[in-house]
């Protein structure tokens, strides 16, 4: 491989673009032919809801565990937790620790029971002993909005990327590699369904688990394979930084504020995955609880390597490139990643990673479209709107229109968000997840007397809770810089105030409130549970008696 | 369901001794495991932002007291894994396959007076939607 010095490489980052944009193009090419082939033969016997929202529940736990690590790797991930522990140091790695542990929750608590209790979606698991109407729309609700704020952040970041690898600047261009980007991945859902978006998945997580593997050991080869080493040489290139970048509080350190804020964000991360309603309808893809279960350990062991790497990688961009050079390229901290490729491995290494970026975009707004379809098809159009009367050939050609629907809002929301600072949106979601979905799925699943009643109040309210303290809060407006005074906010414009709430993350007061509203709601109600319906879930989720098996192939 | 008569075969399942057994082997497991990790992570997430000085501390060379609390939530992560995936195969998963056996081939539940939700031998249609 050749080593680009690092006069080219800045002049490459001033010119707005690193690499060759033909090489990137070529290799992120290459996916998309390798996988749309996959997708189509993959989807030549999608025929009923099962095939094309659970495909056919015919994975095994250790492809479904890949799919999962791609749904869960997000851009964001990558991206992201390489540039915060480059500039940050030590306070990016946080961030991994908490997306990791996080799923135990799911591994202890969720996935089994609900894989033996729902079929399609994380509804079908919270109305199952309520009332069904009600439970089902808020449900679907929550999941709605969890799955748009994720959305918007990974088509956000796709603008972001495209300025960085394919020197593509103006925002017209953008745009259209936006709306590629968005048609793509409608025809990867609209044709392949569940069967062809876990296929993207799983080859996604490949592609990018064994990329970061490779430049791992690439970084700890330079030296001496001495993790100490590696730090030391973060420290020197960190300046007057550098000796605060192996120890907390570089990022969250600064007053008590930001270290409230950092409780809230860590409190998201571990209780918003077990949550995450295109995580939780993963499950439905195996034909076991068994293979669900081994579908998490899967996982588990898949995303805690690949942060173990990212821990490496994020130092090791710090020792290489430098935090200096990071942060006067077009892709700020989230170039990180992409810049140590070319520092080690040129263009060729560089478009490697490039291409693994894009593809982790795709799949995982793949993931998210399908959830979101199926969530709208299965329990807003077939259970709330037709009560249940409805052909399952219907349902999935709703699911199919409310997938392109779907698409062309993400392209325009994309499009709207490019450049806008929205990577509070992430974890806005995993903070509706936690306080609005995963108090509900706990409480229905262990606690006899919770009822209808109960599980409004605390989707509602969590859901509720966390758009409007996030709306009154500074991400959105009347943040300034001290230093440059620019907004720092959403809003742009500084004159506009209305942040009363000083934390960046709602997850602190919002997730108590979610656990405690549905005991409030469920107290409060007269409503009386149902022994009958209680037993049978109880009975189902540990025994999987009743529970959808594989679907044969028709 | 139909009130056709007073305990359906669901709770009679959820009143047998083999089922009430299954339940308190996994909630003795599972809770007491939840608290633990969750306390040991709070621990952690506590100690990371207000205890600077301490995590900072150099160890061996610059592998900081922080540097170990965050890879030691890495360990215990994989062992709880571990752990528990082996617990299930081994304790739960041959006692909830044999319920599920009797439930499904009918020896626990006769008939199925209300039709809805009986079927795990109905495959494909099951009474959810």
């Amino acid at each position: 491989m050749t080593r680009y010095d690092a006069t080219v490489l800045a002049a490459a980052a001033d010119s707005g673009q690193v690499g060759d944009p033909v090489v990137n193009i070529a290799i992120f090419g290459a996916f998309v032919v390798v996988t749309l082939v996959i997708v189509f033969r993959a989807s030549r016997n999608n025929k009923s809801a099962a095939d094309y929202y659970a495909a056919g529940r015919s994975f095994t736990g250790p492809q479904n565990g890949t799919a999962i690590a791609g749904d869960y790797l997000s851009a964001a991930s990558f991206l992201g937790i390489c540039g915060a522990i480059a500039i940050y140091g030590y306070d990016g790695f946080l961030y991994s620790i908490g997306f990791l542990v996080a799923w135990l929750v799911a591994l202890l608590l969720v996935a089994e029971l609900l894989r033996n209790t729902g079929r399609f979606t994380m509804a079908d698991v919270l109305s199952f002993r309520l009332r069904q109407r009600p439970v089902r729309m808020a449900a679907a609700l929550s999941t709605l909005a969890v799955v748009f704020f994720y959305l918007l952040a990974q088509m956000a970041g796709a603008g972001g990327l495209v300025a960085l690898l394919l020197g593509i600047d103006g925002t017209a261009g953008q745009a259209l590699v936006i709306a590629v980007v968005g048609a793509l991945m409608i025809m990867y859902v609209l044709v392949g369904g569940m069967k062809g978006t876990t296929w993207v998945q799983i080859i996604k997580a490949i592609l990018l688990i064994a990329g970061a593997g490779l430049m791992t050991v690439w970084v700890l080869a330079k030296y001496g394979f001495d993790l100490s080493a590696l730090l030391q040489g973060a420290i020197d290139m960190g300046g007057e930084n550098g000796e605060r970048l192996i120890g907390p509080g570089a990022q969250y350190g600064a007053s008590s504020l930001t270290q409230l804020n950092f409780l809230s964000l860590a409190l998201a991360l571990v209780l918003g995955t077990a949550g995450l309603p295109h995580v939780l309808m993963r499950f439905y893809t195996v034909p076991s609880a068994k293979e669900a279960r081994r579908s998490v350990v899967w996982a588990i062991w898949l995303i805690g390597i690949f942060y173990l790497f990212t821990l490496v990688l994020g130092y090791g961009a710090g020792a290489l490139v430098g935090p200096e050079t990071i942060m006067s390229s077009p892709g700020k901290a989230n170039s990180a990643a992409p810049l140590l490729a070319y520092e080690l491995g040129g263009v060729f290494l560089l478009g490697i990673i490039s291409a693994v970026a894009f593809a982790t975009i795709l799949a995982v707004v793949a993931g998210l479209t399908i959830t979101a379809a199926a969530s709208f098809a299965h329990d807003i159009y077939a259970s709330v709107i037709k009560r249940g009367e409805v052909a399952p050939d219907a349902e999935v050609r709703v699911a199919r229109i409310t997938v392109v629907v779907i698409g062309a809002l993400a392209i325009v929301g994309g499009i709207f968000a490019n450049g806008q600072n929205v990577a509070f949106l992430v974890a806005l979601a995993f903070a509706v997840a936690a306080s609005a979905n995963l108090p509900t799925i706990i409480y229905s699943l262990f606690w006899k007397r919770f009822n209808t009643a109960g599980a409004l109040w605390s989707m509602y309210g969590g859901l509720i809770s966390c758009v409007v303290l996030i709306a009154l809060s500074p991400v959105v407006s009347g943040k300034v810089d001290p230093v440059t005074g620019a907004s720092l906010s959403m809003i742009r414009d500084t004159s506009v105030d209305f942040a009363i709430l000083p934390l960046e993350n709602p997850g602190i007061i919002s997730i108590p409130l979610g656990f405690l509203l549905g005991i409030v709601g469920t107290l409060l109600s007269k409503e009386k549970p149902d022994p009958e319906k209680f037993a049978e879930m109880e009975v189902r989720s540990l025994t999987g008696a009743g529970a959808e098996k594989a679907t044969v192939a028709h | 369901m139909s009130e056709s008569h007073q305990e359906t075969d669901y709770q009679r399942v959820q009143r047998s001794a083999e089922f009430q057994d299954l339940r308190r082997r996994f909630r003795n497991f599972v809770f007491p495991m939840t608290a633990l990790f969750l306390a040991w992570y709070f621990l952690y997430v506590l100690l990371a932002n207000y205890a600077h000085d301490f995590m900072s501390t150099r160890v061996a060379g610059n592998i900081t007291v922080g540097l170990l609390f965050g890879l030691g939530q890495f360990v215990s992560t994989f062992v709880i894994t571990m752990t528990y995936a082996r617990w299930a195969n081994q304790k739960q998963d041959a006692v909830a396959e044999n319920l599920r056996e009797h439930i499904e081939s009918g020896a626990l539940i006769d008939g199925g007076a209300d039709g809805s939700l009986q079927g795990g031998a109905r495959r494909g249609d099951g009474g959810l939607a």
